[in-house]
Formats: C-alpha cells, structure tokens, sequence
C-alpha cells in the first residue's frame, strides 16, 4: 500500500506541521493517487465515450439520433421514467411519514426490507417478474388466453423498472425525516391544522431537498436500468427497446460510433444528475443545520 | 383504525393508517409477492432438480467467477476508497468538491454505458489496452476485465460509508496520541484505524454485495466464456432465453441467499460498530 509508505516518511516532523496531520509530503502523495485513481477509473471512462461519439464525425451522430430506433428508444426511456418515477416518489413518501412518524412493531424489518431491490441483482429483479407474469409463469397462461401482453412488452419493463428504483426516495427521506424530528408538525397539529396541511405546509417544505435528492437518483436508475429490463423486454426494436437496450443492440451490431451516441445521451444524463444530486445534498445539509 | 391509539401513543399525527397501508399494499405488489414466485418456482421442479442446477460444473464455475473476483474487487476498492476518503475528507486542495461529486458517477453512470465505455478503454487496440499490450496483459473479455467492471462499480461505498466516519473522528484522540509521544504513523495504526475498521468493512461488504449481482457493465468487457468469464446473473438470463424458468429460479435462489448473507454481516458490522461507539 503506497499511502502506507508514505506515511512513514513522516518520522521527522517538519515545525510548523501540527502534531494531528500527516507530513506534507504524505499528503502529495496520497492525494496524487487518489487523482490518479479517479483518473483512470471514473473520469476515463467518462471521456471515452464521449470521444467515441464524435470518433466517426458529426454525421454518424446526428444521424444515429435520427434514426427513428433511436427516437423510438428515448421515448421508451421516458415513458418508463414519466411512469416509473412518480409512483415511487409517492411511494417514498408514505414510507418515509408511517416508518419516522410513528412506532409500531416490525418497523425497523420493513426499513431494511425496502432496501432489498438494492440488495439484489437488478436480473433477478427482472426474473422475478417473469415468473409472475411470464408463459410459463403463475398468471401467464391466463394473461394469454386474453391476448394481455406484459413480458416483453411495456408493461413488464415498466414493472422491472419501478421494482428496481423503488427504494431510493424511501432511502433518502427516512435518514432526514427522522433527523428533523416531528415538533414543528405537533405543533401544526395543537394549533389546529388538518394532515394535508400539515403535510404541504410544514413538511414538504422542510424535505423538499431530500426528496429532490431521492427522486434525482430514482429517475437516473429509471432510465439507465438495464439488467432487469433486459430480461423483461424481448429486445423489440422500436417497441421494447430502451436506450441502454438499443445500446447493446448497436454494440453487437458493431456500430460502435451509434452505441456510443446513444451512451453519450446517457452519460450526459448522469452528469446532470450529479451537479443536481451535489446541489440538492448541499441544501438538504444546510436545511437540516438550521433546523 | 381503532389500533392507532397504541401506536401513536407519543403524540397524534395523522395519516398512520393510510400511509402505512398504502406502504406495505404497494411493497407487497410490487417486492413481496413477485419474490414469492421466485421461492415457489425454485422449489417446484423438485429438490433433485434444485441440487442439479446449482452444482453443474459450468454453475460452479461462474460463481467462482462472480462471488471470487468480486472479492477481490471489493478489496481494493478498500484500499483505494480508504485513501479517497481520508483524502477528501481531511485535505484542502483545489478541485476536492469536483472529485468527491465525481465518486457518485458509477451511481449515476448507466451500467450498459459504463460496460461499452471500459470495454473501448482496455480492448487490445483501444486507448488502455493498446499501452498495456507491449507487456502481455489482456483486461478486456478476460477475469481482469471483469474485476475492473466491478472496482468501477463498488468504489462509491466504500468512500460513502467512510467519509461520514471519518468526519466525526474526533480529533482528541489524535491529539492524545501525539502528546504522549506517538509519531503519525503508530497513531494511524493504532488509534485512527481501528476507530474506522467497522466502517471499512462494512464499505467493503456493500461494494462486495452491489458486485456480485451486477451485470450491465460486467457483460460487454467480460467476454463471456463457459467456465472463465461467465458471470452468475448471465447464466440466469442464459436459462431464462432457453425457457428454463425453474433453472433460472434455482440460481437466482442461490444468488438470493448471497445477498441475504451480505446484507446480515453488514448489519451485523453496523451493530458492532454501534456497541463499541456504546462503550467508548
């Protein structure tokens, strides 16, 4: 471990240095593989697919984006996301005011346990869904004896999607809720407002930033997700296919210069989500100080 | 809603009964019951067949890749995360807001866009790849393009569940160290470190469990190959794609209990670090 040897070098303590830090030179070092580090792992890989994009010209690029699979692909992706997102925002939500609001029994098992789509491959969160709703699955022969289509078709993706980002307004609301405490909504209450009230005057306003930081990372997931809904879609062009689907397809297909296009789109969007994610975290934090 | 009473026994907020339905109807259609589909499914081709599925060579196989190399993975994302953490938390340098928002990215970074994005960056003729060549190291469609995948992956743990550690260190400690004589070295080993040993660890654990099920930037680097780089969740799918639905239960049960297995030794660890926070 370089980091280690390094520090030892900090034998002979120069005068000015305090007696809790390491030895300026430690420091360098440690700091230098930890850009390197981020370097050749996080930003790297970033740069890369951005230089593919444009490695075969504007042209490809703009052409890949027209390409009606493509187009078709984006509108997939945010039509699960428009779908997907919503309904786990309001699913965070009640999770977040029954399990920091009150106590009852079996309420820390419920905390861990809407964490277990994180826990679990995102595959089996699509096989699970074929089991239920696949031809040889629970209710697929009665969903096929009426023509009712959900694995590989929207709905199953829809499904694969929800499962998977499920967790993550819950996740980011409970930590805050239960740090801020319930005064200001007892208060609310002695004084006369109705639960709606209190909800939308007192509450959302405190948790506004942490349920923006939830619902930025559901969204993320929502339209990046590609284990469990690879298992769901059947890979239809132009009907099952998301963006990270079409992705593999270009890829297979050998059009890297579209694959990455498409990635590029993508990566856009995780760049975004971070300075959003970094801003909303930052106003949750100051919130949570002034509280 | 007569039951409230005893529940809301603090104090009277409403909602209790709507919230929490609406929480566990919605948790049970979307979590609970498809799980329950995978138990049944697994169960219903018989033991003989269970046993079967999860012990053929070319199984074993691709655990030894998944849970192995994820291992080792997840290691040094302890080593490297350690350092970031330490780094971001208790160094001034221009540009540390910039790196500690970029340790979110493989969060944020579809995993198909992180697969292709590794797998142009270390193929033989590619920007990595081309410069480790000369030397006869293979990454991509190898185990060493598997276990880059999968560090990518895991790194924001360790450094997420670290740096709120770090940051409440109490610098005391520290102080007391070196007053009574400690060099920075011996104060690392035996006071810092031990105080973040169970945040470590469970950094490690998480990485450990995000990477053993992940698939989306494993396939595209890996290569896929029977018996070297074939990973877990793609012989479900593999299984899944030849109508196999009993066989995908089977691995995916097995995957299940891995992941139940992480989840214990993390909530194990936390409580561990909760009792000796306790005594200290």
């Amino acid at each position: 471990m370089a980091g280690a040897t390094s520090l030892s070098l900090s034998v002979q303590p120069s005068p000015v240095r305090r007696a809790t830090a390491e030895s300026p030179v430690a420091k360098v070092i440690l700091i230098a593989i930890t850009l390197g580090f981020f370097a050749l792992f996080l930003l790297l890989p970033l740069a890369v697919v951005f230089q593919q994009a444009f490695s075969k010209g504007a042209d490809i690029f703009l052409k890949t984006l027209h390409d009606h699979y493509t187009l078709d692909a984006i509108w997939l992706t945010l039509l699960v996301a428009a779908i997907a997102v919503p309904l786990n925002t309001v699913f965070g939500l009640a999770a977040a005011w029954s399990l920091t609001r009150f106590r009852f029994p079996g309420r820390s098992l419920l905390i861990t346990l809407i964490d277990l789509p994180l826990w679990v491959s995102p595959v089996i969160g699509g096989l699970i869904y074929v089991l239920v709703f696949g031809a040889q699955g629970w209710v697929g022969p009665w969903l096929m004896e009426r023509d009712i289509r959900i694995i590989f078709a929207v709905p199953g993706i829809v499904l694969a999607t929800v499962f998977v980002t499920s967790p993550f307004v819950a996740r980011g609301l409970i930590p805050l809720m239960q740090a801020q405490g319930v005064s200001e909504e007892e208060a609310a209450l002695t004084l006369g407002a109705n639960g709606w009230q209190i909800f939308w005057r007192v509450t959302v306003p405190k948790i506004k930033w942490g349920l923006l930081y939830g619902v930025i990372l559901c969204n993320a997931r929502a339209m990046g997700e590609f284990g469990a809904v690879s298992v769901v879609s059947g890979h239809i062009r132009g009907k099952t296919n998301t963006m990270p689907l079409h992705i593999e397809i270009l890829y297979n297909e050998y059009q890297f210069a579209g694959a990455f296009t498409v990635a590029s789109l993508l990566a856009l969007l995780a760049l975004v989500t971070l300075i959003l994610k970094t801003y909303a975290e930052w106003r949750a934090a100051q919130n949570l100080r002034n509280h | 809603m007569r039951f409230l009473g005893k529940a809301t026994r603090r104090h009277a907020l409403p909602g209790f009964g709507l919230t929490l339905g609406y929480t566990t109807v919605y948790f049970c259609l979307i979590v609970l019951i498809p799980f329950s589909a995978l138990f049944l499914k697994t169960t219903s081709g018989g033991w003989e067949h269970f046993w079967q599925t999860v012990t053929a060579p070319r199984v074993v196989a691709s655990y030894g890749v998944s849970f192995g190399i994820s291992f080792l993975a997840a290691v040094v994302n302890g080593v490297f995360g350690f350092m970031a953490a330490w780094v971001l938390v208790r160094y001034r340098f221009p540009g540390r807001r910039i790196l500690d928002a970029m340790v979110d990215l493989p969060f944020a970074l579809p995993t198909a866009v992180a697969g292709i994005a590794l797998t142009a960056l270390y193929a033989p003729n590619d920007w990595i790849g081309e410069l480790l060549k000369p030397y006869g190291i293979k990454v991509a469609f190898t185990q060493l393009g598997i276990f880059v995948a999968l560090t990518f992956i895991g790194l924001p743990f360790v450094v997420r569940t670290l740096q709120p550690v770090i940051q409440n260190l109490s610098e005391d400690i520290e102080e007391a160290a070196a007053c009574l004589g400690a060099n920075r070295w011996n104060t690392f080993w035996r006071v810092i470190f031990p105080a973040l040993t169970p945040a470590l660890l469970t950094g490690i654990t998480l990485a450990y469990g995000r990477a053993v099920g992940e698939y989306g930037s494993v396939v595209f680097i890996a290569g896929n190959l029977p018996f070297k780089t074939e990973i877990t969740p793609l012989l479900i799918i593999t299984k899944l794609e030849q109508y196999d639905y009993s066989g995908a239960a089977a691995l995916g049960f097995v995957m299940l209990v891995v992941s139940f297995f992480v989840l214990l030794v993390s909530n194990g660890l936390q409580a561990w670090d909760n009792k000796r926070k306790g005594l200290g």
